[in-house]
């Protein structure tokens, strides 16, 4: 068990390895139960969310999720977080639980007369089913008709007898599911999943393995990745800023940078020499610092050495070679395209 | 948890097999249980002079890198080179073939300040008490 925000949380039950694999091949179960959730509603719910994150939230129908991003004043990412619309006027975001605070602060500080925010975090407890047999395993326990849910959809219904929000998301990088639920009921939920799941190959799965899934996958961590002075468009998500919504905090710097092109990317890298990377390893060109490490493992998936990392714009290119400095060691590695794993 | 009797151990959790005036180190159970799946592994080359309580090498985890450190002061005389290609060996055979260096030593003194098997195996029970304490005081503090 360690420490993470406040939460004491397994970070593996029988070893990462192992629940990685299960994850990729079969299926895991996680208590997320830390992530934090915040709601906000009103009549002026949508447009009050729209002027603070980059993503169109307009585009979303009740039961539908999006990946989105709240910004600050100058294009840095205040949290990354999924936006859930539960009806017309109000909206579930699942948030990092290192930021719940954070953002619960930042929205309230910028929320108008008619948006209402609502720290929903200790509602709800989360446990999140990841892996290709998630559905099949999902479906005996509920009436929810699944194989019509799709990527990014959600829906109410009964799993277990427990009520809960189910939604087709995940950060592992496989199809899955994530399930909010009432806290005094988590407890059961996880029993019933795992009792019901544990034959065909469904074991429980901690943060470690979470940590290694997402990293395959090239999923952002808060706090690695992204952060107040990064901006999305660095952070390879420029697919997530809708430019054309309108006004949002941090447009015009998100515009700019636009035109002008970005510093710094967030690229891959695969090392060819021996050795981990890890957060923070300097980055050399010919002896010249470019950069620095964001995250970095061995992957379970691939047997390899891998990384990401924040470089310069120009040494970003695939197939760029680059060293590593661990430990006072430098190891040789190369830019590769992202993710570094797709199902 | 196993300790073998006949090794020495150090408070950072390697093991010392002494033959005559050689030292044959590794790794404990408790140490390769702690840290998880090994996958990857550093270690000093042949030749290489290593000292007492300082680092010679490493050992990485999925989750974390750990130091290993000298448990006597010696030359380098030959490393288990099977182990960067099997660094899993560690977790699965600590004692055997999870052998990491062979060291000549130069000071067969520093070898009163190793524990034998039962004063490791207490010192691991207080770690381990130790470390629920911190929990449950965490626990207290939420």
């Amino acid at each position: 068990m360690v420490e993470f925000a406040g939460w004491q949380m397994p970070v593996q039950y029988r070893g990462i390895i192992e629940e990685h694999l299960a994850v990729r091949q079969k299926a895991g179960l996680f208590d997320v139960s830390h992530m934090g959730e915040i709601e906000i509603r009103g009549p002026g719910a949508l447009a009050f969310a729209q002027r603070l994150t980059a993503n169109d939230i307009s585009r979303l129908r009740p039961g539908q999720a999006q990946y989105n991003l709240l910004l600050n004043e100058d294009g840095g990412v205040v949290d990354d977080v999924v936006f859930h619309r539960l009806a017309d006027e109000r909206y579930l975001v699942c948030v990092n639980a290192a930021n719940s605070d954070k953002d619960f602060d930042w929205l309230r500080a910028h929320a108008g007369g008619d948006a209402e925010v609502i720290n929903r975090s200790s509602d709800y407890a989360q446990l999140a089913l990841q892996g290709p047999l998630a559905e099949s395993l999902l479906q005996p326990l509920t009436a929810a008709a699944l194989q019509s849910l799709g990527h990014f959809h959600f829906c109410f219904a009964a799993v277990a007898e427990i009520p809960c929000l189910v939604a087709r998301t995940g950060y592992t990088g496989e199809d899955g599911f994530e399930l909010y639920c009432e806290p005094d009921r988590a407890e059961s939920l996880w029993t019933r999943l795992l009792e019901s799941g544990a034959a065909r190959g469904l074991v429980p799965a901690g943060l470690g393995a979470r940590d290694t899934l997402r990293l395959e996958r090239a999923l952002p961590l808060y706090g690695h990745e992204l952060d107040a002075a990064t901006s999305p468009l660095e952070a390879g998500l420029s697919w997530v800023v809708k430019f054309d919504k309108g006004p949002f905090l941090g447009r015009e710097r998100l515009l700019k940078q636009r035109e002008k092109g970005v510093e710094r990317k967030l690229v891959g890298l695969e090392l060819t020499g021996p050795g981990i990377a890890r957060s923070h390893c300097p980055i050399f060109k010919n002896d010249r610092r470019v950069g620095v490490v964001t995250s970095g493992t061995r992957s379970p998936t691939l047997k390899k050495s891998i990384a990401l990392a924040y470089v310069e714009s120009r040494e970003a290119a695939v197939d760029n070679t680059l060293e590593v400095e661990i430990r006072g060691r430098k190891v040789p590695g190369r830019v590769v395209k992202l993710p570094f794993y797709h199902r | 948890m196993e300790f073998p009797e006949g090794l020495k151990y150090t408070k950072e959790h390697e093991w010392v097999l002494v033959e005559d005036n050689i030292a044959t180190v590794g790794i404990t159970d408790y140490a390769q249980q702690e840290l998880g799946d090994i996958v990857y592994v550093e270690l000093p080359e042949v030749g290489e002079k290593i000292v007492k309580d300082d680092p010679f090498g490493a050992v990485e985890s999925v989750k974390a890198v750990s130091d290993l450190y000298a448990p006597v002061s010696g030359t380098v005389l030959e490393f288990n080179d099977a182990l960067p290609e099997t660094p899993e060996t560690i977790n699965e055979d600590p004692y055997g073939d999870g052998w990491m260096i062979k060291v000549e030593m130069s000071d067969l003194d520093e070898l009163k300040d190793l524990m034998d098997a039962e004063e490791y195996a207490e010192y691991v029970q207080q770690q381990k008490e130790e470390e629920e304490e911190e929990e449950e005081d965490e626990e207290e503090e939420e």
